[in-house]
């Protein structure tokens, strides 16, 4: 591949280095995610079970439990209420578990079912009220918190042509994002005109399907990751959301995760087992994002999932179809 | 992955009269495999096209070695960068089992091939109606692990690999 770093920086001036493997899983790991506190993340995978790792002492993670009677099938992904009290669990056994703690241990209290197959993806808003899943049904759906242990079906959303690959929220307003196999990212608002919810805008750009999308800690950003080989940047530009960069000539093979960390910095990974960092380049007019850091083979098989630490910028965890789960520290 | 395709009963016999490659072609290799397990020190599109020819068509009772839906040099590998490409030729272009003969293909070398390996299995070009749909399909590892949990598909999948072969 063409070394496309450019600029002053150097890629070797910053510290990308693992840390911890953590191998408790058996077989693939799709998807790792961060208690909104930072001090912990849930694992999932393969082998159907969910396991909460926690650090007992400086860069030492441990696997202090294990869930595995929610789900008969793989467990694609799993999202921390913004209150950190639950976790939701999505499986393609077409079911969304939610776990919580209330009597002493995770427990799984309520099961979401409605979906016609796999729920590929799960995302509570930053409310706590509402949450959001999808599914190869093609279809979106909004959930509301109704009582302590219930959700209603708020909303079926039909937008998508295709198989829904990831669901994700606004962190300061009530605006739903998905992406899709039918290559397109949508963003879905209650509308309050019509009482319900809708599709208000779709963003096309992407060449194949696009696996992942995270807005950044100040909701300015929408970053989206695709079998295109792209990463791209949307912004607000009055009003309406428009790509702003594309980053691309680094994976060779399809991106699956992308990740903001709290600083802004943007994490990508892959097919292609490789994991990098970008930062936006403000020097020029026209705004690029400039490769800070990579390690090209981050695991020995394609990496599914990377997931910046909320609160710690110098810590972030991958993990990957070789089994493994890696914690990087980032300098 | 759509498990309709397997699921139809009148899938077979689309093609009634297909090319069949000539006896005597197949049995040159064949010392390899009788012997039920293959050790490979190097990979290149000789012992790879060998861990899939035996695969048999859905529709028909013959190997895709046979019906010429894999061929040696449609496969292109390159063992140093980890790289394995199949490209498979469905019988017809409309051919309705191409993508579960895809999937086949794929769930094989899985089981056969170190995990370093990288697998792209497409159509070969021109020769389906559907073909960037269905390379989709089996590019999307998702889709195929969600369909390889699926205990209908994985059967009619293990019916058409052989056993000796397995890994």
């Amino acid at each position: 591949m063409p070394d496309r770093i450019t600029g002053e920086m150097s890629v070797e001036e910053n510290k990308l280095e693992a840390i911890q493997t953590l191998n408790k899983h058996t077989g693939r790991v799709w998807h790792v995610s961060w208690h909104p506190e930072g001090k912990t993340f849930a694992s999932c995978g393969e082998d159907r079970t969910i396991r909460l790792w926690s650090m007992e002492s400086k860069n030492h993670w441990v696997n202090k439990v294990v869930l595995t009677e929610g789900h008969k099938r793989t467990v694609r992904q799993v999202s921390w209420s913004p209150c950190g009290n639950y976790l939701a669990s999505a499986s393609f056994d077409g079911t969304t578990c939610i776990w919580d703690k209330k009597a002493g241990q995770f427990e799984c209290n309520a099961t979401l079912e409605g979906h016609e197959n796999e729920v590929k993806s799960v995302a509570w808003a930053p409310n706590g009220k509402l949450l959001a899943t999808c599914s190869r049904d093609k279809s979106v759906w909004v959930w509301e918190l109704v009582d302590d242990e219930e959700y209603d079906c708020a909303a079926v959303l039909n937008a998508h042509s295709q198989d829904v690959k990831k669901v994700t929220w606004h962190p300061n307003s009530e605006i739903l994002a998905s992406c899709s196999y039918d290559n397109t990212i949508k963003l879905f608002q209650d509308d309050p005109r019509e009482g319900d919810w809708a599709c208000q805008t779709t963003l096309e750009g992407h060449l194949s399907t696009v696996w992942s999308i995270e807005f950044d800690k100040a909701g300015e950003r929408l970053a989206s990751c695709s079998d295109d080989l792209t990463v791209k940047v949307w912004k607000q530009q009055d009003h309406v959301w428009k790509c702003a960069s594309t980053i691309e000539g680094f994976h060779n093979r399809t991106i699956y995760d992308i990740s903001w960390s709290p600083t802004g910095c943007l994490a990508s990974a892959g097919g292609d087992d490789g994991l990098r960092i970008f930062k936006e380049d403000t020097d020029n007019d026209e705004t690029t994002y400039k490769l800070i850091a990579e390690n090209k083979q981050a695991h020995t098989q394609d990496i599914n999932s990377v997931a910046w630490n909320p609160v710690d910028p110098t810590l972030l965890v991958t993990c990957s179809d070789d089994g493994d789960i890696k914690v990087w520290h980032f300098e | 992955m759509t498990s309709r395709g397997c699921e139809s009963d009148h899938c077979c016999q689309q093609n009634p009269n297909p090319v069949v490659k000539e006896k005597g072609d197949c049995k040159k290799d064949s010392d390899e495999t009788s012997k039920g397990e293959l050790v490979i020190s190097v990979f290149d599109n000789k012992n790879v096209f060998e861990l899939i020819r035996h695969i048999m068509d859905p529709e028909h009772p013959l190997t895709l070695e046979d019906l010429k839906v894999v061929q040696e040099d449609l496969i292109d590998v390159s063992d140093e960068q980890n790289y394995v490409k199949v490209n498979f030729t469905p019988t017809i272009p409309y051919c309705s089992m191409a993508t579960l003969i895809g999937l086949s293909i794929r769930v094989q070398l899985l089981r056969c091939l170190p995990p370093r390996f990288k697998v792209t299995i497409e159509v070969t070009p021109g020769t389906h109606n559907a073909e960037s749909a269905i390379n989709k399909q089996l590019a999307d590892k998702e889709r195929v692990a969600a369909a390889l949990e699926n205990i209908h598909l994985i059967t009619v999948i293990n019916e058409c690999i052989p056993a000796r072969s397995k890994g």
